[in-house]
């Protein structure tokens, strides 16, 4: 196995922890901030700040992870997306600070503030929306190269019914993932209502999620036929993922077992996200650069690889002891303590 | 391909963010320590009023954070949205310590949220103390990997050029370039100084306010003597940083001091006024120069005379670099005097004006650094990798950078005005002096 496929093999990973992680939260916040518009915040708030307060900034650095790794690994990515993403990049970037920073102000002073949870809550949700944008991107189509530098076309971009599907189905996924996790977290924490709730969410996202997914797969072959053989030939994974989607639904239907269908549903994803990775091999943008010629050279790639392994070392004793402390400890989940500085 | 207009309004976006960032980023880095001093004072000397200290900055600390946490992503981001040929290029050269510092923040974040969230989980304040190591180490760490970076772009090393392809690879020997020395540690000594300052600000205008409690005394004094030390340790590395640039980057050091032509026994110029290449209304100091870049009066000192035009930083770095040492010089000396009339129990630290002059300590460090920082960035045109790439050349050729710059100031203006009116709500609703009478009653430090 090259450096390369090793490369993005391990940023594929980490972006895929982020849109777990990071869907939980955005959900989370969307949720948090609904329910306060619905009078319903005494039932989600307190169980929803309580998973997210120590965890937030974690989320974050998963993306920073990986947007400096993929700059790492593979420098040319800098040259195309940098120039193209200017504009989308940017707004995610506006969205991401809002979402951050509005996230610690209601959440470490002003309890309850309702511009504060509108805010977050509400960019949460778009920055997955533009986020996804750099997905559409990257199957080609919208990017042409004048006068030697890549140009991004926003009318095609924005006209393109396969990007508007995809922004769908990543609002849709964040809520249907949040809910999963949530009923999962609030049921733990003996906090019934909540949990009742929050599968009440699960369950009504769940329609929307798969009707979007296929969507995508239908405006695909329409838009780039060579991707979509692609992506045709590991329909087998695809399927079993969409299996394990009916496992889910049927454990949140049951009230039974819900930690299992948190299990099913990291690993719905996985198989998707990765199924859909692979087949974007070997373009990092198709069809203009593959992960061989934009790779850095062999010494980098050496230093990083190992920079990783010591990296790893490090982090993960580290991200035990902070889901040890907060996700799975029982004491913490069910508020029975108040250690906030 | 060169679109003039986009590196102008790249130059001045990255500017903008960096010159925000920077605030938070510093006092980032900065506070750990102040935390974990006081949480170590109040622990050892069995003292309620350091760990509340530790405590209640600890507190303020998350909303600071919150905002350096979203702007360092915004700047990272930026790196390649604003300058893709740039990071294309120098990508192969130096991306190990871009790299390794998301794992130092990673590191930081994980204990952050733990130190955070599990005050009184455990027996005794020394466990608890310990979680704030990592949280120090990791915000550390994170500005010294960052800070290599920027070392790497004054003294880029450890590859070649050859027919335009970068060969020859070596991403150790580029992170340990001969700025590097000096750059980190004057980012952190100066990070350290300016926490300290900015923290004793908090505690001077508390005592103009007429808040005599003994707490604010004990914070202002402890942080006294450490922006003492930190502003010495400044000092001291900012003068091998003078010998670094007479070495590698003599034409910065030779516009920052307006020295014209190379000579023996270099005067140091401080202040005045340009006209063409006359000055006027400067104070010259004989010998000081050279003394600075080769710690010897007699030394040749290179002047601007042995350099291209078009190879010459501005000339205004001379007032960034002035305001820096100088607002330097004055916090070493007024962190001095309360030491010293703290021992000699001198009056003049309870006359009100001095109390003002603490109060504008922390606004004047944090001037000094944004101004350390536009220094050191200016003082490197027209590079942007020195020898090697011109600004110029690393820039985006996209049309929109100026849409940008304008969506990002009000993001700016935005998260500014923000965390100030939320910090202030913070402390307003739960003063110290209740806080005090809430804990002294039922718990002593154990």
């Amino acid at each position: 196995m090259g450096l390369e496929i090793l490369g993005i093999t391990v940023l594929w990973l980490f972006l895929f922890g982020y849109v777990i992680i990071a869907s939980i939260d955005f959900g989370a916040g969307f949720f948090n901030a609904y329910s306060i518009l619905t009078g319903r915040s005494h039932i989600l708030t307190n169980i929803i700040s309580r998973y997210l307060s120590p965890v937030w900034e974690v989320t974050n650095v998963f993306l920073v992870f990986f947007f400096v790794g993929i700059v790492g690994f593979f420098p040319k990515t800098a040259y195309y997306y940098g120039t193209i993403l200017l504009v989308p990049i940017s707004i995610s970037v506006v969205l991401l600070s809002i979402r951050g920073s509005y996230y610690a102000f209601e959440a470490y002073v002003s309890k309850g503030h309702k511009g504060y949870a509108f805010a977050y809550g509400g960019a949460g949700l778009l920055i997955p929306a533009s986020l996804s944008v750099v997905f559409t991107i990257s199957e080609g189509g919208f990017v042409e190269i004048v006068n030697g530098g890549p140009q991004l076309d926003y009318w095609k971009l924005y006209t393109s019914p396969l990007s508007w599907s995809i922004v769908l189905l990543s609002i849709v996924a964040v809520l249907y993932i949040s809910a999963v996790f949530l009923t999962w977290y609030a049921w733990k924490a003996g906090d019934q209502p909540a949990s009742q709730l929050m599968r009440k969410y699960a369950l009504i996202w769940a329609a929307p999620l798969i009707i979007t997914a296929v969507g995508i797969i239908y405006e695909m072959r329409s838009h780039n036929v060579e991707r979509f053989e692609m992506m045709g030939n590991l329909w087998m994974v695809f399927a079993l993922s969409a299996i394990l989607f009916i496992f889910t639904i049927w454990c949140i239907w049951q009230k039974r077992h819900y930690g299992l269908a948190v299990i099913l549903l990291i690993l719905q994803f996985a198989l998707a996200f990765f199924a859909y990775g692979f087949s974007h091999y070997p373009y990092l943008l198709y069809p203009y650069l593959t992960i061989h010629e934009g790779f850095t050279n062999t010494e980098m790639a050496l230093a990083l690889v190992i920079a990783f392994i010591a990296g790893l070392c490090l982090l993960i004793p580290s991200l035990y002891l902070l889901f040890r402390l907060f996700v799975f400890n029982k004491g913490y989940v069910r508020g029975e303590r108040k250690e906030h500085v | 391909m060169i679109n003039e207009e986009a590196v102008f309004w790249s130059r001045v976006l990255t500017e903008t963010t960096l010159s925000f960032h920077i605030i938070y980023a510093t006092i980032g880095v900065g506070i750990p320590l102040m935390i974990m001093i006081a949480q170590w004072v109040g622990i050892k000397n069995n003292d309620e009023h350091y760990i509340l200290l530790a405590r209640r900055w600890a507190r303020g600390f998350v909303i600071t954070v919150a905002i350096g946490v979203v702007t360092g992503t915004a700047i990272g981001l930026q790196l390649s949205l604003l300058w893709p040929n740039f990071m294309q290029f120098a990508g192969q050269v130096i991306a190990l310590p871009l790299f390794m510092e998301t794992f130092a923040f990673f590191f930081e974040a994980i204990f952050l949220g733990i130190y955070l969230y599990t005050w009184d989980r455990f027996e005794g304040q020394r466990k608890h103390l310990l979680l704030l190591i990592p949280v120090a180490i990791g915000a550390s760490m994170s500005a010294v990997f960052i800070t290599i970076v920027n070392a790497f772009m004054n003294a880029p090393q450890g590859f070649e050029v050859l027919n335009g392809e970068l060969v020859n690879i070596q991403p150790l020997i580029a992170m340990f370039n001969p700025a590097m020395p000096t750059k980190v540690a004057h980012v952190l000594a100066s990070a350290y100084m300016t926490a300290a300052f900015v923290l004793a600000s908090i505690a001077g205008i508390r005592l103009l306010q007429g808040s005599n409690h003994i707490y604010h005394k004990k914070a202002l004094y402890l942080l006294m003597k450490l922006g003492f030390i930190f502003s010495v340790a400044t000092a001291l590395i900012g003068d091998f940083s003078g010998k670094y640039l007479a070495e590698y980057q003599p034409e910065k050091l030779a516009a920052a001091e307006w020295h014209f032509e190379t000579e023996e026994g270099a005067e140091l110029l401080l202040f005045g006024v340009l006209e063409g290449e006359d000055v006027k209304y400067e104070i010259r100091i004989p010998y000081a120069l050279s003394i600075l870049a080769h710690s010897n009066p007699k030394a040749e000192v290179l002047g601007l005379n042995e350099f291209p035009q078009n190879e010459i930083p501005p000339l205004y770095i001379h007032y960034l670099f002035d305001s820096m040492v100088m607002i330097g010089m004055f916090l070493l000396f007024i962190s001095l005097v309360y030491i010293v009339a703290m021992s000699r129990r001198w009056s003049i630290i309870r006359k009100r004006w001095f109390r003002w002059v603490i109060g504008a300590c922390g606004p004047l460090s944090i001037i000094a650094i944004e101004v350390g920082w536009w220094l050191t960035e200016v003082g490197r045109q027209p590079w942007i990798l020195r020898g090697y790439m011109r600004t110029e050349q690393g820039a985006t050729t996209s049309g929109s950078v100026d849409l940008m710059l304008l969506l990002f100031c009000i993001l700016y203006i935005v998260l500014g005005i923000g965390s100030v009116v939320v910090l202030r709500r913070m402390f307003r609703k739960n003063p110290i002096e209740r806080e005090i009478a809430e804990r002294h009653a039922d718990r002593k430090v154990k």
